[in-house]
């Protein structure tokens, strides 16, 4: 209720393309994302469904197509018809907004797990220190990693770690939270203890987009799910047509080769 | 017995004189090489071609000549230019320009050492390059870097003898006095050999300390 | 500028017939100094490193000790105590042996502790390993340890000897007849210090950039080489 004045969609991706030399990752995809809501993309590996998400917080600028975060143009600034990339400065301020959860959780190692919650909220927002420790214990509390406040990340297993990395999301306090196959990278047995994390926080109403290859998860967590092929959106919809009755032959393909596995 | 520790006493006083000296051409070489080594390795991470050949050069060139004819070519050839030079700065500079070709290297492994996407995390949280830097980055390359900068202040620190030849008064340049001074050849030179071995022990030692912290680190 | 280019470069055609000869000399009686230096050292140095590992706790202490002394006192040092400061117990080199020997003796601490390092590197398991699928102790070291040691100890050794050439100027100061000497001399004489310097540090870099190229390649050879091994 609180965002009445804010009535547009807190996600808008306007015909994004992104290429890396010759190679066209993205052909050109959209997406809306409602306050509260959360997406799922899904497809095989190589469809760009990484590097959408990475578009998303600028962190590969697009080829081309915009960015708007609640309301506002996000990494470039325009004036009538002409856009105008960001210098890094307002960028850093923009994303700051934005959560991210890697695959490979680049946790920093020189820092133990409270610092590496409480030092962007330091460096960034201008917390003083006692009270962005408070905030760095409240978020690790909340990923249930409290005991391990002190360790180093060297200390703690793959899943620990992306738990820690998912606190260090939360206390910049985002208004959007991306995840990178925040699983892809662990032992099966890990798995679990990280996707209850972003189920919990899926049911406090965060608004996320997050790529994975668990459909499963998917399914549960998503309130709407994108599958991505060769760059562009084949189709999209509610899990529960998506998943349960895939229409293109291609999504199909897909869901047999990850249940077969 | 008594006449070594007057021989000792008489001519110790000058080879520590010596070592003081020693000490600061090491300190100051150093702080220069470390400016430039890192300077380097950090403007060579932006990716300018050209300005990343002409650190190659420097690196290539200044790795592969003797550090003693580089320091003969600042003492004897800036006068041939124009420009008087002391032998202390001399020996600074040629030292120092010297070891900042080996710590852009050092740095540079350092900080390739960091996976990017450290980097990325911080910009992730909404910090700018120059805040991942600060950070994020150059703590960890501190780490990393801390046992080969170590080892390079040692060979540094024996480097200095070098620069007895454009009469720095360093330890070699007093002993060579004492020794046309004294004639006590022998004695002179076992307690230069001896004061050198005394200033890079206990660095060894850090050295030593640092590998074992690293090892524990990994 | 480029007039003053050409006027300094006019310099050395001008005097080359005299400073060719002597430069070309010089430049030989440094490649074999570095040669002989870097040969004592690969003996010293290995034995040292056998030493270290020894059981028998004297031999152990002295090479220890060798390797440490050895490595925390300037070439610079160690060159004037044998050239000059054992003359009065009777003692004489030539300036040409006194800076092989030198030299030599202070680049043999760090080749033993590479030998030891490459010695050491390889577990204990390897061997066993080879033991029990039939191996000689000689097979296994030929076909077992020797090609791991290699691997690590090559790229540091070859560094040493880019290091030892480079060294080799500081015989100059025992008055060895070297290319940094006579450089020297020869700017003294000429009083084109500039001229004689810069011809010495291009003769070095000359001799010194191949070596570093090699070492290169062969770093990253023995790394990919590595990694083949542990199979990652």
């Amino acid at each position: 209720m609180m965002e009445v004045g804010l009535a547009g969609p807190l996600l808008q991706v306007e015909d994004i393309h992104k290429s890396f030399g010759e190679l066209e990752v993205l052909k050109g995809v959209d997406m809306t994302l409602d306050r509260g809501h959360k997406t799922a993309i899904v497809g095989p590996s190589g469809c760009g469904k990484s590097t959408m998400l990475r578009c998303i917080n600028y962190m590969e600028r697009p080829t081309s197509g915009h960015i708007h975060l609640d309301g506002e143009l996000f990494g470039e600034t325009r004036s009538g018809d002409r856009y105008t990339p960001m210098n890094e400065k307002e960028l850093a301020r923009q994303r700051a907004h934005v959560g991210m959860v890697f695959q490979g959780f680049y946790l920093w190692p020189h820092l133990n797990a409270r610092d590496n919650v409480a030092i962007g909220p330091m460096k960034v927002r201008g917390l003083g220190k006692a009270e962005a420790n408070e905030l760095a214990e409240a978020m690790l509390e909340k990923v249930h990693m409290s005991h391990k406040i002190d360790e180093f990340p060297e200390r703690l297993s793959g899943g620990q770690q992306q738990r820690v990395a998912i606190a260090r999301a939360l206390a910049q306090q985002p208004k959007l939270m991306l995840f990178d196959e925040p699983t892809s990278a662990l032992d099966p047995e890990l798995i679990g203890e990280v996707l209850n994390v972003i189920l919990e926080l899926a049911e406090e109403g965060r608004s996320m987009v997050l790529v994975t290859h668990e459909i499963r998860f998917a399914r549960e967590v998503a309130d709407h799910v994108i599958f991505l092929h060769d760059g562009v959106i084949v189709e999209e919809g509610p899990p529960k047509q998506v998943i349960d009755k895939p229409q293109h032959e291609r999504l199909r393909a897909f869901l047999r080769q990850i249940v077969e596995h | 017995m008594e006449v070594f520790f007057t021989k000792l006493t008489a001519l110790g006083g000058p080879l520590l004189l010596g070592a003081a000296t020693t000490v600061a051409i090491t300190l100051a070489s150093l702080a220069v090489a470390i400016v430039i080594g890192l300077s380097l390795a950090l403007i060579r991470l932006l990716g300018f071609r050209p300005i990343n050949w002409l650190i190659s050069i420097y690196v290539e060139m200044f790795r592969n000549t003797p550090v003693l004819a580089q320091v003969f070519i600042i003492y004897f050839s800036l006068p041939y230019l124009g420009m008087k030079i002391n032998p202390f700065p001399a020996a600074v500079i040629g030292l120092g320009l010297n070891g900042g070709a080996m710590l852009t290297e050092v740095f540079r492994a350092g900080l390739n050492a960091i996976h990017y996407g450290q980097r990325e995390a911080a910009l992730a949280v909404g910090m700018t390059p120059w805040m991942s830097l600060r950070y994020i980055i150059l703590p960890q390359t501190w780490r990393i870097t801390l046992p080969p900068l170590g080892n390079y202040s040692i060979a540094l620190l024996k480097d200095t003898a070098v620069v007895s030849a454009i009469a720095a008064p360093e330890i070699m340049f007093w002993a060579r006095n004492l020794v046309t001074s004294t004639f006590e050849t022998t004695f002179v030179y076992i307690l230069a050999a001896l004061l050198y071995f005394c200033l890079s022990f206990p660095l060894a030692r850090m050295v030593d300390g640092f590998e074992r912290r690293q090892r524990a680190w990994q | 500028m480029i007039e003053d280019f050409k006027g300094f470069l006019a310099v050395y055609v001008e005097n080359w017939s005299d400073w060719g000869p002597q430069i070309y000399e010089a430049v030989w009686v440094t490649i074999q100094l570095t040669i002989a230096s870097f040969s004592l050292a690969l003996v010293l140095g290995l034995l040292l490193a056998l030493g270290k590992l020894s059981r028998i706790g004297f031999l152990r202490g002295f090479c220890t000790a060798y390797i440490e002394v050895a490595r925390g006192i300037p070439a610079l040092a160690i060159l004037f105590l044998l050239y000059f400061g054992l003359v009065p117990l009777g003692i004489v080199f030539d300036a040409f042996t006194a800076g092989a020997i030198g030299l030599g003796m202070s680049a043999a601490g760090y080749i033993a502790e590479v030998f030891r390092a490459g010695i050491q590197a390889i577990h204990k398991g390897q061997r066993e390993a080879a033991l029990a699928v039939g191996m000689t102790p000689l097979m296994t070291f030929r076909y077992i340890i020797l090609p791991q040691a290699i691997r690590i100890i090559l790229p540091p050794m070859l560094n040493m000897a880019i290091i030892l050439l480079k060294d080799t100027s500081i015989c100059s100061l025992i008055s060895t007849d070297e290319l940094m000497l006579r450089a020297k001399d020869l700017a003294m004489m000429s009083f084109l210090p500039m001229h004689l310097f810069l011809l010495a540090g291009a003769i070095y870099f000359c001799l010194s950039w191949p070596l570093s190229l090699i070492t290169r390649r062969v770093e990253t050879m023995m790394q990919r080489g590595r990694r083949q091994t542990f199979g990652g």
